[in-house]
């Protein structure tokens, strides 16, 4: 079972605010998921390569055209904030 | 310097001049008004997918293959996960542990002539992030920062280094000729003062003879190399400093103001683990066709260092002339064809020299000029077979610059040919004492001086178009006769 501490590391790191019984749900299900990665880690995998995509295509490339992408006015819709023509964000510096 | 030695590794970003961005097919711009270039993928619409862009995978197995690297047979993206505004998706799509450019070297020259050999590490494809404001600079008062999407997903190559630079003018000699290598290759614009190539360098000490790396800081984003030289020259100082005092050295992101010379720490760097890495679902494995990459590696032009190397080594030119004349690719193709018509060397004195002051005052650039290479190459031929004297030479240029003709024939229209033609010469130094009784006879006496006289006058006769050497061996012939 993991500690309290590395679910709150990880929501931090997640930009989540979990209320404490959010915390100990949050602890068993990443736990689960951990023990079922010791699982797999049991199994003698010498040599076979990790699967880090199910699907069996490759290549799937885009010749470098230019496409039509969204008028100005439609990119910045559904910005919370418009400022001078961009996307108004909290003060960053 | 007080036993400690400085370990130095660089990273280069390089923003790729395709026409569109990485995953999707926004055209690529610099300057336009922002959020012109934008669409659902770039701006990380809910349930939108990425395409890799096939020319941004070419670039990079060019680069690759410039610098020597192993070919990645299968190379998957991963995401990088954090949050900042300029990173809409909350992850940057990058790669990690299998980069499409593996393990290579890069040899550049050093001012001395020696090889700085700079090992590799990595060299892989990701996206760049959008840029940010700070909306009304740092005054006080700005309510926020502002986003501009235009630039977020250009397809970069980040280049890695292994930590084998020892010193600022080291590091500074490489990311130089990286940079031109690149421009060679036509991959990107590279220009530093309008970020498409941005360097950073990590920065540690360590006592000499020691193998162990110190504690790295990292200095970010210098837009000149200048400047990114004297920032690590600083940092070594500071750390040095810190050590010496029986300090230690924080690993953090630190920034260096040109204005003041000043390190500062920017921010704490997150471990890497943090980035929380996994492999990007919504893109499939990058395998390049073993042929296609062949095609690459052989079709790969001359580039810049090895091109140097060619001109010291089998055309004769000096290091400096090599190096100015590899300055960009294109006054290197520009001077290649012209030496490949003419002798190397006074094709080099003369597109480095007169070709480029004359073409200055006019604002052009050789290879955009009327002077093409062959006509360049013609005008130095005629010189070395003494058709035209120097100054003529100097003359005939202008006019090809100004005109566009044929060297030979403006030449021949303006009457510019040397006169090397002994009897012509003889009977325009007969006139001369003819016209100057005391100095021929002081000439005959074998009087040295009346030497520079006649050779002086025999110029001025012929407008300058006879030929010096012959002149001055004609008036000599002269002495002791009667």
């Amino acid at each position: 079972m993991i500690d309290a501490k590395t679910v709150l590391h990880v929501a931090r790191l997640a930009r989540l605010r979990l209320s404490p019984d959010e915390q100990q749900v949050m602890r068993e299900e990443l736990s689960g998921i951990l023990e079922h990665i010791d699982v797999i880690r049991a199994i003698d995998l010498d040599g076979v390569p990790p699967t880090t995509h199910v699907l069996a295509v490759e290549n799937v490339l885009r010749a470098d055209e230019p496409r039509p992408g969204l008028p100005r006015d439609e990119a910045l819709r559904e910005a919370a904030h418009v400022v001078d023509d961009a996307f108004g964000v909290p003060r960053m510096d | 310097m007080s036993g400690f030695e400085p370990v130095i590794g660089v990273e280069i970003h390089v923003q790729l001049s395709t026409r569109t961005k990485m995953f999707c097919g926004c055209a690529l711009s610099f300057g336009d008004p922002p959020n012109t270039h934008t669409c659902p993928v770039c701006l990380a619409h809910p349930g939108v997918l990425p395409v890799v862009n096939a020319e941004a995978v070419r670039r990079a197995l060019l680069i690759g293959l410039a610098l020597g690297c192993e070919i990645a047979p299968r190379s998957i993206f991963h995401r990088k996960n954090y949050f900042y505004p300029d990173l809409p998706k909350a992850y940057q799509v990058s790669q990690f542990d299998i980069p499409i450019c593996g393990r290579g070297e890069f040899t550049a020259i050093r001012d001395d002539g020696t090889d700085l050999v700079v090992g590799i590490t990595r060299a892989h494809l990701e996206e760049d992030a959008a840029k940010l404001t700070h909306a009304g600079g740092r005054r006080a008062g700005a309510e926020g920062s502002v986003v501009d999407f235009n630039r977020g997903g250009t397809p970069l190559v980040e280049i890695v280094t292994e930590p084998d630079l020892r010193s600022a003018s080291d590091a500074g000699t490489f990311l130089r000729q990286l940079r031109q290598t690149l421009l060679f290759l036509g991959v990107s614009d590279c220009s530093m003062e309008e970020g498409s190539m941005r360097a950073d360098a990590n920065v540690s000490i360590r006592p000499v003879g020691s193998h162990a790396l110190g504690t790295k800081t990292e200095l970010k984003n210098m837009n000149s190399f200048r400047f990114l030289e004297r920032g690590i020259d600083a940092e070594i100082a500071r750390q040095t400093q810190i050590v010496a005092s029986g300090g230690r050295v924080r690993q953090e992101t630190v920034h260096y103001e040109p204005e003041t010379g000043e390190i500062t720490p920017l921010r704490s760097k997150e471990e890497s683990h943090a980035y929380r890495y996994f492999p990007e679902p919504d893109l499939v494995p990058v395998v390049p066709d073993p042929a296609w990459v062949d095609d690459l590696r052989h079709g790969l032009p001359e580039l810049p260092v090895p091109m140097r190397r060619r001109m010291v080594g089998e055309m004769g030119l000096s290091a400096e002339d090599a190096e100015v004349l590899t300055g960009s690719p294109e006054l290197a193709a520009y001077f290649m064809a012209v030496a490949g018509e003419a002798d190397p060397k006074a094709a080099a004195n003369w597109v480095r020299g007169e070709l480029r002051a004359q073409l200055r005052e006019v604002g052009e650039e050789p290879w955009e000029s009327r002077v093409t290479p062959s006509r360049m190459a013609a005008l130095v031929g005629l010189l070395a077979e003494g058709t035209v004297s120097v100054p003529a030479a100097k003359e005939v240029l202008a006019e090809v610059i100004a005109t566009g003709g044929e060297p030979a024939a403006v030449v021949e229209a303006r009457g510019l040919g040397q006169i090397s033609d002994e009897d012509a010469l003889r009977d325009v130094i007969a006139d001369l004492m003819d016209a100057n009784p005391d100095q021929a006879g002081q000439l005959r006496d074998g009087k040295e001086k009346v030497i520079g006289f006649f050779v002086g006058q025999a110029m001025k006769q012929t407008g300058g178009r006879a030929d010096p050497k012959a002149v001055q061996r004609l008036v000599r012939a002269q002495i002791g006769g009667d």
